[in-house]
């Protein structure tokens, strides 16, 4: 039976429909395991864009202490990071290079923007050389409000991340 | 024959061996030479004998020939029109009362040595300022930097006057060497013309660079070229500092440059 | 010379070496770095010897001079201190007198004590994050974390007073924003005991570790001829040998009346440039318990100014002693409620030069430790 259904010109086929299959029956329970292993291993690049960065220091400081809640201290390799911290003011002179840093990382990879300056502009919305916020360059994962936000705000950011992680389809 | 042949591949390959060996030594000593040359020469430009020293003659010799006469009549007259806008208030006062007279003596030492060139911006408790002519603003610094004790420049400012078409440069030099001085701040300012289209680097808004008298200008003068578009002329490298690659507007400390939404 | 010695037909194919200005590399350091974000040095070397420096500033250049001359003398303040926000009365500090030259008002006593402490509190929260920096780039993480937590000390105390942790935005023309809490001298003179109780501890874990030692001294060394020459200000000055502190040289507000210090070291070394801040910090501790002495107990804290304040026709320099070092404010008015022009003429764009020439010649490995020892914030320089 099998062996009729199988030939040479569809097995291809028919091992992908296979796949597809067994795919099905590990997606959701391997998805969640993957997902949870995303969530408290997040490693953020060191890329530092403007003062915001004083508060994300603050919040590896041992007061705050990010890695409690799975988020490890920025990190300067790339090719091992999956979380880009947007610190601030992207000015035209950084955008191309915030760019470039985001296309080396592996997929999947989330994006945090932190502060006013990333969302919107912020204090520096007339300013000749800055953006009106990152959207135009980066897919904005999670937001978090403030000039500069409190390490605490951060920290809630990060963590509303992971909630989204724990949520998403795992690839 | 079998044995002779392999003898002599051998002594060949020690040979082959021993001369890779001496290239390979070579190499290295080669190298090492060369970085050690590298390292001399960059150790060297540590110590003061190198940093560069004054080349005093060629700029003064230059600048009269390229100096237009015809710009240096409005340049005499709108200084001296603007001065009484800002001093009127201070300056009856203080002359009425006292000037402070240590800033009076060494302000007075400019201006004796540069008569009609040199003109007395305002005299204040420890700041001073002294407008120069474009022309002669390398052998006023030359003979500040030599008889007075100010050796750094603290800041450079440069600003626009779009009605005058002029754009000013301003020098804020201070002193750490003289105890007496330290409070002190002279700032030394010069005037060049304003081009309608700035196209900085070719046009007339040019300013012989006051680096090899202060140091530490540097930075500052390449800030007020990408800034105002004054060019720098001796300037090392007239090189764009703070704004991103690809900025082909005006220089956006112009008046005329408008910030979006202002 | 050197190039015609080696015979290079001989060469197998991956040794050959043609020339050997080849074996020179150029090396991106930054944006994107370990070490710090912001800025970008392009260093070229020679093995292990950096044979030339080029620093490439700029990356957080938000035009905040082009920006002030559209805002009033009032709404400029808030983003004039974002380019050193951990050090934001001390940035403020040169603006706020500058504009009170301007507008021709008073301060009363007890603000410009309030101001002092404020500063002197604000230096040390600077000088916390700058040490804990240099620890990341030295690789000594207990020197990150220690100063990293020494500073919250002092950044709730600024809280207390201000209600931000580190924009505060409290110095305003004519005083301060509002008056300090109640209980505020008991409370700032036992935090301020004990930090200094603390931060006498790093000496044993960094400043007289063999291992840092080894690694910063007679690095990057500046001269004292040179150091005046190339205009550095603050630490990188006076690890040089040369007293001068704007505090001492030019008092401002009630700075005349405090029995202030400087620290001045002769080696000129990166060691000796880490070592002026940690002894700032320790002499800020001392300005700020005179201070709280000396201090009115009770008493008017700002000179309210008429809501549109309008600068006299003049321009003004005025310079402090910031964390890093002199920090100026030139400040041109029209007789509009607006700056003409205004220039902020900041200490790390001064320290600036010094960094190309003291890594000529040095070891690349050395690099991080010469870079931050130059007391250089980034998004100070940009503005």
């Amino acid at each position: 039976m099998l062996k009729e259904l199988v030939t040479p010109q569809n097995a291809n086929v028919f091992v992908g429909k296979l796949g597809d299959i067994l795919y099905k029956a590990v997606d959701q329970p391997l998805g969640m395991a993957i997902n949870w292993g995303r969530m408290w291993s997040l490693w953020p690049v060191h890329i530092e864009t403007a003062c915001c960065s004083v508060e994300f220091g603050a919040a590896s400081s041992p007061r705050y202490d990010v890695e409690r809640f799975g988020i490890i201290e920025a990190f300067g390799s790339l090719r091992q990071c999956d979380l880009v911290v947007v610190q601030g003011t992207i000015t035209r002179k950084m955008a191309p290079r915030l760019r470039l840093v985001y296309d080396q990382m592996p997929e999947p990879k989330y994006v945090i923007a932190m502060g006013a300056c990333a969302i919107t502009g912020g204090l520096y919305f007339d300013s000749y050389n800055v953006l009106p916020g990152i959207d135009g360059i980066l897919p904005v994962d999670v937001y978090v409000p403030g000039c500069p936000p409190r390490p605490e705000t951060l920290i809630q950011g990060c963590m509303l991340l992971q909630e989204k992680i724990k949520r998403m389809k795992a690839r | 024959m079998s044995k002779s042949e392999k003898k002599v591949t051998s002594k060949d390959e020690d040979k082959k061996k021993s001369d890779e060996k001496a290239i390979g030594d070579a190499i290295i000593a080669a190298a090492n030479a060369r970085r050690e040359e590298l390292a001399k020469e960059a150790l060297a430009t540590r110590s003061n004998k190198t940093l560069p020293k004054v080349v005093k003659e060629k700029p003064k010799e230059e600048k009269p020939k390229e100096s237009k006469p015809k710009e240096e009549k409005p340049k005499e007259s709108k200084p001296k029109e603007e001065k009484p806008k800002a001093a009127p208030p201070s300056k009856t006062d203080t002359e009425e009362e006292s000037l402070p007279e240590f800033e009076k003596s060494f302000v007075d030492k400019i201006s004796s040595q540069f008569t009609g060139d040199v003109e007395v911006g305002y005299i204040k408790e420890n700041r001073t300022r002294v407008n120069v002519k474009k022309e002669k603003i390398l052998e006023v610094a030359q003979f500040i930097k030599d008889n007075l004790p100010f050796d750094h420049a603290e800041s450079v400012t440069g600003v626009d006057f779009p009605e005058d078409k002029e754009i000013g440069v301003v020098y804020h030099l201070g002193s750490y060497t003289d105890p007496t001085y330290s409070k002190q701040v002279l700032a030394l300012a010069t005037r060049v013309p304003r081009e309608e289209n700035p196209n900085p680097g070719n046009d007339s808004t040019k300013l012989p660079s006051l680096r090899d008298m202060f140091y530490s200008v540097e930075f500052h003068e390449r800030e007020v070229f990408e800034m105002l578009g004054v060019y720098f002329e001796s300037h090392p490298d007239n090189r764009r500092l703070l704004l991103p690659e690809d900025w082909a507007d005006l220089p956006p400390l112009r008046k005329d440059f408008r910030n979006k939404g202002r | 010379m050197a190039e015609q010695v080696i015979p290079t037909k001989k060469m197998p194919p991956g040794l050959q070496v043609e020339n050997v200005d080849d074996r020179i590399m150029t090396l991106n350091v930054g944006p994107q770095h370990p070490g710090s974000g912001h800025m970008r040095i392009i260093v070229k070397i020679d093995g292990d010897y950096i044979v030339d420096a080029d620093p490439d500033p700029g990356y957080v250049h938000r035009g905040e001079e082009k920006m002030a001359e559209s805002r009033n003398y009032i709404t400029n303040i808030p983003h004039l201190e974002r380019p050193v926000i951990h050090d934001s009365c001390n940035i403020l500090y040169p603006y706020v007198l500058g504009v009170e030259d301007l507008v021709g008002i008073e301060v009363p006593e007890r603000a410009k004590y309030v101001r002092v402490i404020a500063a002197e509190l604000n230096r040390c929260i600077y000088i916390q994050y700058w040490l804990a920096i240099y620890g990341i780039f030295l690789g000594h993480s207990t020197m990150f974390m220690w100063p990293a937590g020494d500073r919250e000390l002092l950044i709730d105390l600024m809280e207390k007073i201000t209600g931000a942790r580190v924009t505060h935005a409290y110095f305003i023309p004519g005083g301060v924003r509002n008056d300090v809490p109640a209980n505020f001298e008991d409370v700032c003179l036992r935090q301020v005991n004990y930090f200094e109780k603390r931060i006498k501890e790093y000496a044993d874990i960094f400043y007289d570790n063999p291992i840092l030692k080894a690694r910063t001294e007679d690095t990057g060394v500046l001269s004292r001829e040179d150091a005046i020459r190339l205009g550095t200000t603050g630490s990188v000055l006076r690890a040089s040998g040369v007293d001068y502190d704007l505090r001492i040289k030019e008092p401002y507000d009630v700075y005349d009346e405090l029995d202030v210090h400087t620290n001045v070291l002769k080696s000129g070394d990166s060691y000796a440039r880490s070592k002026i801040p940690w002894l700032d910090m320790l002499e800020s501790c001392n300005i700020i318990r005179q201070a709280l002495e000396k201090m009115p107990k009770s008493g008017s804290i700002r000179t309210k100014l008429k809501p549109n304040p309008k600068g006299r026709e003049d321009e003004v320099y005025r310079r402090v002693e910031s964390g890093r070092g002199s920090a100026g404010c030139h400040i041109i008015s029209r007789g509009k409620p607006e700056p003409y022009r205004l220039k902020l003429s900041v200490s790390s764009f001064r320290n600036l030069i010094a960094l190309p020439y003291l890594l000529k010649g040095e070891k690349l490995g050395n690099m991080p430790a010469v870079y931050w020892s130059l007391n250089y914030w980034p998004v100070e320089a940009d503005r």
